[in-house]
């Protein structure tokens, strides 16, 4: 079967079978692998993407169920050469190890920050929490996604005294809900 | 010795960039970062087929026939394979780590649930997987060994017929100690204490799972394998002897790696298979095991059934230890350790006290289950012996009425006393608990605790506070003492300085998370005055690293990382004589100062590493008798292992109504000798801490009586989340290690050491009232709640 969806902003048309995971068709078929799988019983969360702006364990779901959305992987987090500040985050608070889990825990921090500026550690815990990290112990990524809280608001706010401020304007647009990015 | 407590450190701008040790971002991340990682599965080759494998579906069956027609027939299939096929070219088993066997593709029987049967490889992963479906493979079921204590029965089912003259289950027996000496102070003893402990059958479960891209170019004659593997020259040198093609002409590659904790050291018979594949077909082929196989046929860790027994005077005074151990090893003897080891470094259950007298009887059986028994960051087996000693010390201390702080404190072996050999033959080569101990302490504010728990009992409330203290022994290892399957456990390290001074270290370690790229070129920058970001790092790649065993056993920083400062000391070596040649003094005129020599006396007077390297490759004259090139190699021997100490303090609260275990708190004090980056010490004992959550409160890896694994997946095998585990407290000693080059002495698994006694003494604590004494792992919501109504029971 034929199906069409838009991934990080680029449409995309392929032929493929209909048991498909998304998964495997953004890996596979699209090169884009830093998706990453790692259980195939959507506990592990190493496979989360964003459909449409939610986050989505893409083992989970078919290319198929994909086709006319907007789907946004790990690759897609950066805009314009400038890392997302939940990418700088876990840069700076060691929010990875073997890098394994990564990109879906920045996927879903991204969408938590989308909703909830300024998040609590304890809902920081609970929003990724359907996640497995085995490196880390969770401290560290609780501390990255507070990192990039924190620091929107500080870059947010500067925008608003400079609005000429084009570095300061990445990151502020990049705060911006999902549901706009497309 | 400093001491110096560590609190997170939230906000921090980190752009630190030390020419050495210290707090350094890691240079690994960007690639992670943008998904750019470079991990098995993300390898795609043209033409590239995929194969899948066909596992037994029970624990013990003798096979009477394979059907693989339908199979063949299957769209997109280009191969099926079975272990009769392999016998004809003698490939249908394969030496394990431990000098057994192990069978690559079941030709007579299979021996656990997911034994490797037959192989399909096809178009795709799909394809490859419906194949699978239309193998009929015709089974005479057999009674399975399921439970150890029965291995040795009379009558019990012989899992090893494929052993010549194999009678029972029996798989090795060890011994350490001295069981006289032991016996005679047991029998003077005020007090003696005993107690059963289980430390159940766990698995590391890293989020990558096992597999590995293989493609043979006949032309060449070479083998290209990329695979997941924690020791890739240990590896190739084993694909060599097994499958006969020459060792230079096969490249192991272990590129990102998504996690290893021990999972990643043996060969599997998956990667073997994949290797047969591309000979076979011609063609690039990819072996991705699932979470179901790695769950179940991989390599598993602990498996003790453990009988410890402790004596001590009436005021508190340790006298002796002794321990009887049922090993349980699967079905075949896979066990990643030093051969001379077959119970790893188990010998040092003496732990931190000093002792009159210990002793170690096992005995190790063959079970219907998977093999392993080295893994999850186990330091071969140091898990399980530190698990023992923590435990049976608070029994003690339950018994005599004592705080377990106190009991502790009392009987640690004294710093003036190291190097100090224990009475088991181990030479600690450096420590000072007390400080470690103290600190812990401060930092948990131990009394206060205590009164709040004194308080919270009166109304009812279970709270419990756990301490563990451990010494690790890592970085195996001396080279005359020990090896795996003859490689001895030497790490070889090249350094070349380019002409404009950036550099290239090439290890023979591998990282799975570690952060190497970062701390290997802290280790050089420290001794040649290079900054860590004109450094690559290169390593997991045999055809561009010199050999060496690899990175387990928290082994990479205590080998490899002396071999990097010793390399890098080689190359200033022969700097200063080129230093001392571009200023015309002598070489005994110039002093080192990070990154220069000056003339003494004269600090006017000075050339930079990177002009030495200029010079070096230069066309201006070299000093009488030195060659061109600012490079060097070294392969570096331990002449010891290093013991890491720490200090854990776990505070637990537990449900009255519900059974349910919170971890509160946990404060976790590290000494691991000299820090080369704190940031990344730090991350590597939270990953170890939450390990310990899983193993003392979730995971395990249960069988039912027929030999089904019931930990099938990650919905059967729960692993912590960020739910279960507090913010962690970290602080740390530094005691350098006498031997090491730069004191270091490894930190990768002290945490998973030294974390479930902790958590376990808490749990017990906080169930006092109950009278509860011990109760095994995991302490899940139902056993905790049947411990508590006086039905504690092993898990197995």
């Amino acid at each position: 079967m034929q199906v069409t969806m838009t991934v990080n902003d680029v449409e995309v048309t392929r032929e493929i079978e209909g048991r498909l995971l998304l998964v495997h068709f953004l890996r596979d078929v699209l090169g884009l692998t830093g998706t990453h799988w790692g259980c195939d019983t959507s506990n592990c969360g190493t496979c989360v993407v964003w459909l449409d702006g939610e986050p989505v364990k893409s083992c989970t779901v078919l290319a198929a169920m994909a086709g006319g959305h907007e789907v946004r992987t790990v690759e897609g987090l950066a805009r314009g050469g400038e890392l997302d500040p939940v990418q700088q985050g876990f840069m700076q608070c060691h929010g990875l190890q073997c890098g394994f889990c990564t990109p879906g825990m920045m996927m879903t921090a991204r969408a938590l920050l989308d909703r909830n500026p300024d998040p609590t550690e304890a809902e920081i815990r609970e929003a990724i929490s359907g996640q497995i990290c085995r490196c880390t112990g969770y401290a560290t990524i609780v501390r990255s996604v507070r990192w990039a809280a924190v620091h929107e608001a500080a870059a947010a706010a500067q925008v608003t005294e400079t609005t000429e401020s084009d570095d300061a304007g990445e990151i502020a647009n990049a705060g911006q809900p999902a549901g706009s990015l497309s | 010795m400093t001491t110096v407590h560590e609190r997170p450190d939230t906000f921090h701008d980190n752009d630190q960039k030390p020419v050495g040790h210290g707090r350094m971002l890691r240079k690994e991340d960007p690639r992670f970062l943008r998904g750019r990682g470079r991990y098995v599965d993300d390898v795609q080759l043209p033409g590239m087929l995929h194969l899948a494998i066909l596992r037994a579906p029970v624990a013990h069956a003798r096979i009477l026939g394979i059907d693989t027609s339908a199979a063949e027939a299957s769209p997109g299939v280009k191969a099926v394979v079975t272990g009769a096929m392999l016998a004809e070219q003698n490939l249908a088993w394969m030496p394990t780590l431990s000098n057994d066997v192990q069978a690559v593709l079941a030709t007579d029987k299979v021996r656990f649930q997911g034994q490797e049967v037959a192989f399909v490889v096809a178009d795709d992963r799909y394809a490859a997987r419906d194949a699978l479906e239309l193998i009929d493979v015709e089974y005479d079921v057999l009674d399975p060994v399921v439970d150890a204590r029965r291995a040795l029965e009379p009558g019990a089912p012989l899992i090893r017929d494929d052993l010549e003259g194999k009678t029972n289950n029996h798989c090795f027996d060890w011994e350490t100690g001295d069981e006289a000496a032991t016996e005679a102070v047991f029998g003077r003893a005020d007090v003696v204490v005993s107690q059963d402990i289980v430390y159940p059958r766990v698995h590391p479960a890293p989020m990558e799972t096992c597999g590995a891209v293989a493609d043979f170019d006949a032309v060449e004659g070479k083998l290209r394998l990329w695979s997941t593997t924690q020791a890739p020259h240990a590896h190739r040198t084993l694909y060599a002897i097994v499958a006969g093609i020459p060792e230079h002409k096969i490249q192991v590659i272990s590129p990102d790696i998504g996690g290893g904790f021990g999972n990643k050291v043996p060969i599997y018979p998956g990667y073997v298979c994949a290797i047969v594949a591309t000979i076979v077909t011609g063609k690039p082929v990819k072996w991705m095991e699932d979470r179901s196989e790695n769950l179940v046929s991989t390599g598993f860790a602990r498996d003790y059934i453990m009988r410890g027994e402790i004596a001590a005077t009436l005021d508190g005074r340790i006298l002796a230890i002794r321990t009887n151990v049922l090993a349980d090893h699967g079905a075949f003897n896979g066990t990643a350790a030093p051969v001379k080891y077959p119970a790893g470094f188990f010998g040092v259950f003496t732990g931190s006290y000093d002792i009159e007298a210990a002793y170690c009887r096992m005995t190790a059986v063959y079970t219907n289950k998977a093999p392993g028994g080295v893994a999850y960051a186990c330091s071969f087996r140091i898990t399980e012996a530190v698990y023992l000693v923590e435990r049976i010390v608070d029994c003690l201390a339950d018994e005599l009425g004592m705080d377990p702080a106190e009991l502790r404190l009392k009987n640690f072996i004294r710093p003036e006393q190291f190097p100090y050999t224990t009475k088991t033959g181990w030479v600690y080569d450096s420590g000072n608990y007390e400080p470690t101990m103290r600190l812990a302490m401060d930092m948990a504010g131990y009394d206060a605790l205590r009164r709040e728990q004194e308080e919270k009992r009166a109304r009812g409330e279970l709270m419990g506070i756990g301490i563990a203290f451990f010494t690790e022994a890592v970085g195996a290892g001396p080279r005359k003492d020990m090896d795996i399957l003859g490689l001895g456990m030497a790490d070889g390290c090249e350094l070349r300085v380019h002409p404009t001074g950036k550099a290239v270290v090439r290890l023979s370690v591998q990282s799975q998370g570690q952060g190497h790229e970062t701390t290997f070129a802290q280790i050089v920058a420290e001794e040649i005055g290079i900054p860590p970001a004109d450094i690559d790092v290169v390593h997991g790649d045999t055809d561009n690293t010199p050999f060496g065993l690899g990175t387990y056993g928290s082994r990479s920083t205590p080998v490899s990382g002396a071999a990097a400062a010793l390399v890098a000391r080689k190359v200033r070596d022969k700097a200063r004589i080129i230093a001392s040649g571009m200023l015309e003094v002598s070489v005994a005129d110039l002093e080192w100062e990070k990154g220069a020599f000056l003339v003494k006396g004269d600090p006017g007077k000075t050339v930079t590493i990177q002009e030495i390297a200029l010079r070096a490759h230069g066309a201006g004259d070299l000093p009488e008798g030195i060659e061109g090139g600012l490079e060097s190699q070294i392969c570096y021997n331990p002449s010891n292992l290093t013991y890491p100490h720490g200090a854990y303090i776990c505070v637990v609260d537990v449900d009255p109504g519900t059974a349910q275990v919170k971890v509160r708190r946990f404060i976790a004090v590290d000494d691991c000798g000299t820090r080369i980056n704190p940031m990344i010490i730090e991350g590597q004992v939270h990953g170890g801490l939450t390990d310990g959550v899983g193993m003392a409160l979730m995971e395990m890896i249960a069988f039912d009586e027929d030999g089904n694994c019931l930990g099938a997946s990650l919905m059967d095998y729960l692993i912590p989340t960020a739910l279960e585990v507090p913010d962690w407290e970290t602080g740390f000693t530094v005691t350098p290690s006498p031997h090491h080059p730069i004191g270091a002495k490894g930190v990768g698994e002290s945490a998973t050491v030294g974390s479930p006694p902790a958590i376990v003494n808490a749990v017990v604590d906080a169930l006092k009232p109950f009278g509860v004494r011990h109760a095994d792992m995991p302490l899940t919501p139902s056993r905790v709640w049947d411990a508590m109504r006086g039905n504690a029971r092993p898990p197995v």
